[in-house]
């Protein structure tokens, strides 16, 4: 099987990690279609025998990143409403366990690592190769938003079972 | 508290996952034995796993979209193509950084031979004139197949066959005659239930070229496959699906004009 072949196999795994990634179905395919125009023409410049998983794991968070910082302005908005959102809604369980705005609430740079190991299974080491980043990262980044996540989905719950403990 | 075993929170991660060492692994679980609420932490870390595997699994099964090999989805590619300023039509590719490989690529392969790239270019560039063409994309149309082809062959001085595509949604509009760099190229165009076109080059002056392998080149929005056996060239090119769709019509075109 060549390159070409492999990479089209990966297809479905992108998608699911768009698609947790950037949570909207349609935005997440759009990444998928840039990442692939992407690693299409730098396909030559995959070392063969080397893991091409990860290469192409790498080539899409590459592109996520510079989509993200091209719309940088739109994104310090997001990155407000969260917290607004959150606290809003902190009394609504429903909303606080929905999966998806939970993740999306976590930066991103934490999401990427969490959504790796998890949905990709792939080892500490794996992560930081694809993320290009040292695995001290990796380990404190995967911590922090497990932390993050189950306060979310805990949500008041929480912080009352804290309180009433002792 | 001193005589017990120090236990890094990068452990209890790597024990969430399943990835610590078995030893570790023991020494993490009397530590956790001793600690209801930090048990209860790492079961949360495994049980969002579980969740989030639930809720992202069901992705893998998911039909592709059209440009991704499966149904079409309503998706203004040329839109998106539009925005981007510089992406010229008829392979005068400008500014996009793909492009520039690409035609940086095209002049490398012009200046040592390669006539492969220089044919993709070519095709790409045919596609991009005809394939557009509503009242006129080819000169003799589908119902006089045999003529088309028989009249082809005649002028190319080799015998030709327009591969039935029908296998992955496409078939014949007809075809027309067209001049190359040294002699006439014969196009075939292909049209699917959605309009969108992929058309065939064949040239068959490929003489000194020994490049045979199956190849991707992206001129603009036009993708193009192509691939040389012995003398006749042959190329693929479509600027409104996937390459993974593209990929497939290449193949089934390959399969029949190369049988094994």
């Amino acid at each position: 099987m060549n390159e070409a072949e492999r990479l089209v196999e990966l297809i479905p795994r992108l998608r699911r990690y768009a698609r947790a990634l950037v949570g909207d179905r349609a935005a997440a395919d759009d990444l998928v279609q840039d990442t692939l125009e992407r690693a299409w023409a730098k396909l030559h410049l995959y070392r063969r025998g080397t893991d091409l998983r990860a290469w192409l794991f790498t080539v899409m968070h590459n592109v996520h990143v510079n989509k993200v910082r091209a719309t940088r302005a739109t994104d310090t908005l997001e990155d407000e409403m969260p917290e607004l959102a959150q606290r809003a809604s902190q009394g609504d369980a429903l909303m606080v366990r929905d999966l998806d705005r939970s993740i999306s609430r976590l930066p991103a740079e934490q999401r990427s690592v969490l959504l790796l190991v998890t949905l990709e299974d792939m080892s500490y080491e794996e992560v930081a190769r694809t993320l290009g980043i040292p695995i001290g990262t990796v380990m404190s980044r995967l911590s922090r938003a497990r932390e993050k996540l189950r306060a979310m989905m805990l949500g008041v719950s929480a912080s009352a079972k804290l309180k009433l403990v002792k | 508290m001193s005589d017990e075993p120090q236990i890094t929170d990068s452990e209890l991660q790597a024990y969430a996952d399943g990835r610590l060492g078995e030893e570790r692994s023991r020494a993490v679980e009397a530590w956790l034995a001793a600690r209801p609420d930090d048990a209860e932490r790492v079961a949360s870390y495994r049980r969002l796993g579980e969740e989030l595997r639930r809720a992202y699994d069901p992705v893998l099964d998911e039909p592709l979209p059209d440009w991704l090999g499966g149904t079409r989805a309503p998706r203004p590619r040329w839109h998106r193509f539009a925005r981007v300023a510089g992406w010229v039509a008829l392979g005068i590719v400008v500014g996009a950084p793909a492009g520039w490989e690409l035609r940086d690529a095209r002049q490398a392969a012009a200046s040592r031979g390669d006539l492969g790239v220089v044919m993709a270019h070519r095709a790409a560039v045919a596609h991009a004139v005809y394939s557009p063409e509503v009242r006129h994309p080819v000169e003799v149309g589908a119902d006089q197949e045999a003529h088309l082809v028989a009249w082809l062959s005649k002028r190319l001085g080799t015998q030709l066959r327009a591969p039935k595509l029908e296998a992955v949604g496409y078939s014949l509009v007809g075809g027309r005659l067209l001049p190359g760099e040294n002699g006439p190229v014969a196009h075939f165009m292909y049209q699917c239930n959605q309009g969108t076109r992929v058309t065939l080059y064949v040239r068959t002056d490929m003489t000194g070229n020994r490049e045979t392998a199956f190849r991707y080149a992206r001129e603009g929005n036009v993708g193009v496959f192509y691939w040389v056996d012995s003398k006749i060239g042959y190329a693929v090119s479509s600027a409104d699906i996937s390459k993974e769709v593209l990929l497939s019509v290449a193949n089934a075109a390959y399969q029949q004009l190369n049988p094994p």
